[in-house]
């Protein structure tokens, strides 16, 4: 599947400014509807709220995209603000403010380097944290020819 | 209120930083300073004697890979003696160790000696791969 890459780099914007709310208040409830978020964009990109509100509001009123991307690295990277968010959520509603606190931030530096510079934080790390934890996975690159 | 304003204003500010030092160097292809003795690059398809070798290494959750690849291929096919090899870096984590890459994309430009001379890592311009391969292939024509 591909994505037009302005999608999700708007929705990176929305997110920014939901986890930046979420931080200013310990919004727990909040954190919880932005975990909900993450995880219907990682599970089906094509009915992530943000990206919804990019394709019927922005979308329409932009030129076509000159190129596309993959959708796995946009899920991917969803998945793991998921979990940053349940945990951040978790913090916040059992009276651990700090451990919200600590976990939207991260959030946030990953969101506000897509939405500000489109700088994939999860395709700079990803590499790196495959070569310490050596797990294998399958290839998605064309083999070499020979 | 005060604490999670802070270190709002704290994280936009690393943020703002690291992503302008990551903008200065993403994309540009570098020189190789002390070039390593020629490694054996068979293994991941590089063919001894080819003019340059356009070794890019993939992953993947990498969306700037589809670019980089789109940028590669084209000046592939309008140089001849230019080939373009791409590789799953998680399938051939000995050789992403051996050759110090923690990023995707990387490009390695190899040499027909087998030597790495150039290397960049992110969204890659077609101008600056050109400018990379263009003595490797008046090299190759003079000999």
């Amino acid at each position: 599947m591909l994505l037009d890459p302005r999608g999700p780099r708007f929705a990176a914007a929305i997110t920014s400014v939901v986890l930046v709310l979420i931080m200013i208040f310990s919004a727990g409830w909040l954190a919880l509807a932005q975990a909900a978020v993450f995880a219907v964009a990682a599970v089906a990109p094509r009915y992530s709220p943000y990206g919804l509100v990019y394709r019927t509001v922005l979308a329409p009123r932009l030129p076509r995209p000159t190129e596309l991307e993959p959708a796995a690295p946009f899920r991917f990277a969803q998945s793991v603000g998921l979990v940053f968010m349940l945990v951040a959520a978790v913090g916040y509603l059992m009276g651990a403010p700090l451990l919200g606190l600590v976990f939207t931030a991260f959030a946030l530096l990953a969101a506000f380097l897509n939405a500000a510079f489109g700088l994939c934080l999860g395709c700079e790390v990803y590499l790196a944290w495959r070569r310490l934890s050596r797990r294998p996975l399958a290839s998605r690159v064309p083999a070499p020819e020979n | 209120m005060a604490a999670g304003l802070i270190t709002v204003l704290g994280v936009l500010a690393v943020a703002t930083v690291a992503g302008l030092w990551w903008r200065r160097r993403d994309g540009r292809v570098r020189p190789v300073a002390r070039p390593h003795p020629p490694v054996d690059l068979a293994d991941l398809g590089v063919v001894a004697g080819t003019p340059a070798t356009l070794l890019q290494f993939s992953s993947a959750f990498c969306a700037p890979c589809r670019a980089t690849r789109l940028v590669c291929a084209s000046v592939a096919e309008r140089f001849a003696g230019v080939r373009h090899v791409e590789v799953d870096a998680e399938a051939h984590l000995d050789a992403v160790r051996r050759l110090h890459i923690w990023r995707t994309p990387t490009v390695l430009v190899v040499d027909g000696a087998g030597t790495i001379v150039h290397r960049a890592t992110g969204t890659l311009s077609a101008a600056q791969v050109t400018a990379a391969v263009a003595p490797l292939l008046a090299a190759g024509a003079a000999r």
